[in-house]
């Protein structure tokens, strides 16, 4: 295999709301530049461009085409596109990267979760003949998922009000999250439920946000970035859509694509788990025991749809370069209650 | 460079119609992909990934439902990859999953691509009012009609070039068991004798709305045996809807992509060395305007290729044998169809509307305002 690094990475700040239209154009044009500038490239320098978002989360058929005009793609660029967190448009370029058919790859993604009612939007990914129509919503499925670990003893709500309160005082160090700073957890549990048991901090915030990727082979790597996170291992599975035809306290996809991405021990790990519960079970799914998890403060501090699991990958990239760790895993999510997850694990080279 | 060879091993569709009501999207979807797997002499642990694609999830009213076919496309823990590049998106999805094996990460890949527009209306769905952007208003139809008229006026072409495009691609449609509609009987003088939709469209030059899906295996130089469609080259360019100066006739996007298509295939003279090309033609002028933007022939010119009937099979370049997306259109999966039936060419599975001695094919689908293209050329002879 071609050796592959993350170089650059930009993301929007993390808001409840943008005045821009669903497009993403408005959040992707400075996203874009960021991006390009922190690594001396133009748009002519990239060899391949893949994008992820949502025309549900839109409200709109084509999105993706009208987000084309953020790049002034003109003369034409080598394009695509997956209807799916932008993690897997990462996967896709690393994909194309590994033909030889181009050394660079730009990948972004964007998502404004707060032009529609997300939690009702989100409903629409469901079995339309036998799930859909009894219109459970985000949150109530989550809750199902929280509960039967609750039951299980696979985790207990004290544990899950810690998680928030981690990665809340983390996202003070970080200039874009969205919500940052926390009451004690012992102040959080006197909170009521908003889907049992799940309280407001349990649940990410709805965020309208974007972010973008540059990934390039080898030496070109090396050019562009001193310290460049190189791709160790990359890869995505999925697991039944039907609720009731697997355990909702284990993610055997996230496990077997760790597997496959050839992950052992990483210094840091970036987890796209968008409720409390769903971090400690994809930790104890990947025996994360003393990793440094979601420094950035995680999705539970900003939740950009579509986006949120490339900024996994473009944050645990980040602390590969800064030198604040040798080894890195970032985690995305996809689907209903952890239905699909993709697992990149990078490392710095000196 | 390429990467590793890829080869479809096995292709697969329905038998498109307006309304698949005795199936549901997961029974549309195993329809195309039983019968890929069974061309492909493979079964479900052989497939190492699984790539969908579809245009805009609105025409069926579900948000991403590769999620919830999961379970019936074989895919329960193994990668699946959802791709949607708009009209292209067929051509799209069969060059990720060939990528895919091209760059070494699997051995055995199965696509599929479908649409059931029954679900919902495609029409209207397309024509969703937003902020800032050129009205579609009533479907894809009115968008490209203006396109249509420019290409006659600049070309010169005569009116009935349309009729014969129309009345070729539907008696090629009679040919083909999966095809939408099977009109062995239709001439020139009754395409032109169609009601009016969106001039200079007739009714009898568009495409129909279809359910249906396609799926291919592609394999890996290992796997692959005898009789594979060797895919030689792809490629997929993609420029902005709208800006100053565009030409939607002759989009530089496909012209981009096609001489970069051709460039990795190894071919200098297209309408020489290509035996069958199956392209994305919705509207029926698209065929002579595609056969100028793709290089067949020059500029201006498209339309004597097809008035001169080298167009039909047994013509210097047989386009659309199968009937193409006049004959059968379940939208997210005509480009894979298109992609297919190349692959079926060269592999001489096409039955009734195989060109004979075939051994070079190409497929082209294109979507959007004209901005989206992907491609790929399938060979019978292994590359060296």
């Amino acid at each position: 295999m071609r050796d592959v690094a993350v170089v650059g990475f930009a993301q929007a700040p993390a808001v409840r709301q943008t005045h821009g239209t669903t497009n993403g154009v408005e959040m992707l044009v400075p996203v874009f530049r960021e991006v390009f500038d922190s690594v001396g490239l133009s748009k002519g320098d990239i060899g391949f461009w893949c994008s992820g978002s949502s025309d549900y989360v839109a409200g709109r058929a084509f999105s993706f085409i009208a987000a084309v005009d953020a790049i002034g793609a003109f003369p034409p660029i080598n394009e695509s596109h997956v209807e799916s967190d932008a993690a897997w448009a990462l996967y896709e370029a690393w994909v194309k990267i590994q033909t030889g058919e181009v050394d660079t790859a730009l990948v972004y993604g964007f998502g404004k979760s707060s032009a529609g009612k997300l939690r009702r939007v989100m409903t629409m990914q469901l079995d339309p003949y036998t799930v859909g129509p009894l219109w459970p919503d985000s949150l109530g499925i989550a809750g199902l998922q929280a509960r039967a670990g609750l039951d299980q003893g696979a985790w207990t709500e004290e544990e899950m009000a810690a998680v928030a309160v981690r990665s809340r005082t983390d996202a003070l160090d970080n200039p874009l999250a969205q919500l940052k700073g926390s009451d004690s957890a012992e102040s959080l549990l006197q909170q009521p439920y908003i889907a049992n048991p799940l309280r407001k901090h349990d649940c990410a915030p709805i965020t309208d946000g974007a972010a973008a990727i540059i990934l390039a082979a080898g030496d070109r790597a090396r050019e562009l970035r001193s310290r460049p996170a190189w791709i160790t291992g990359i890869a995505h599975r999925i697991d039944s859509a039907n609720l009731g035809g697997r355990d909702l306290t284990k993610s055997p996809s996230t496990v077997a694509a760790a597997r496959d991405a050839g992950f052992s021990h990483v210094d840091v790990a970036e987890l796209h788990a968008p409720f409390t519960h769903q971090e400690l079970l994809l930790r104890k799914e990947l025996s994360l025991n003393g990793t440094r998890i979601n420094p950035s403060g995680g999705p539970l501090c900003g939740n950009p749809m579509f986006a949120a699991g490339l900024i996994r990958i473009g944050e645990a990239a980040r602390q590969v370069w800064d030198g604040n760790a040798d080894s890195a895993l970032a985690h995305a999510t996809s689907g209903p209650a952890l239905q699909q997850n993709l697992v990149c694990v990078m490392e710095g080279r000196d | 460079m390429a990467g590793q060879l890829a080869a479809v091993i096995g292709t697969g569709q329905t038998d498109h119609t307006a309304k698949r009501l005795d199936v549901s999207m997961a029974g549309l979807c195993r329809e195309a992909v039983d019968r890929a797997l069974a061309d492909a002499n493979v079964d479900w642990p052989d497939i190492d990934a699984v790539v969908v694609g579809k245009a805009p999830d609105m025409f069926e009213g579900v948000m991403m439902p590769e999620l919830f076919l999961a379970d019936a496309l074989g895919a329960n823990g193994k990668p699946l990859l959802r791709v949607h590049t708009a009209g292209s998106v067929g051509g799209s999805t069969a060059n990720v999953a060939a990528s895919l094996v091209q760059g070494g990460v699997h051995k055995r890949v199965l696509a599929i691509a479908f649409e059931k527009q029954s679900e919902s209306n495609a029409m209207w769905a397309l024509s969703i009012p937003t902020p800032f952007v050129m009205p579609v208003h009533a479907g894809a139809g009115g968008y490209f009609a203006p396109h249509v008229r420019s290409y006659i006026r600049r070309s010169g072409a005569p009116t009935h070039v349309g009729a014969m495009v129309a009345a070729k691609d539907r008696r090629n449609g009679a040919l083909n068991p999966h095809a939408h509609l099977k009109q062995p009987d239709i001439t020139v003088e009754s395409v032109q004798a169609s009601k009016m939709l969106w001039d200079p469209i007739r009714y009898d030059e568009t495409c129909p709305s279809s359910d249906g899906a396609c799926a291919v295996v592609i394999a890996d130089s290992s796997t692959a045996g005898e009789g594979a469609a060797w895919i030689t080259a792809t490629a997929m360019r993609t420029e902005p809807t709208t800006f100053a100066g565009r030409d939607q006739v002759n989009p530089q996007a496909g012209r981009d992509a096609a001489a970069a298509l051709w460039r990795r295939a190894g071919i200098s003279d297209p309408l020489a060395e290509v035996d069958v090309a199956e392209i994305y033609v919705p509207f029926s002028w698209f065929e002579p305007m595609w056969l100028e933007n793709l290089g067949f022939m020059p500029l201006g010119e498209g339309w004597k290729l097809t008035e001169s009937g080298e167009t039909e099979i047994g013509g210097t370049l047989p386009v659309n044998p199968s009937g193409g997306v006049l004959s059968s259109n379940p939208i997210g999966a005509s480009g894979m169809i298109r992609f297919a039936e190349a692959a079926m060419q060269v592999m001489h599975r096409a039955g009734a509307h195989q060109v004979p001695d075939a051994r070079t094919a190409m497929g082209h689908a294109y979507g959007g305002g004209s901005q989206y293209f992907a491609m790929w050329t399938v060979s019978s002879i292994k590359p060296s």
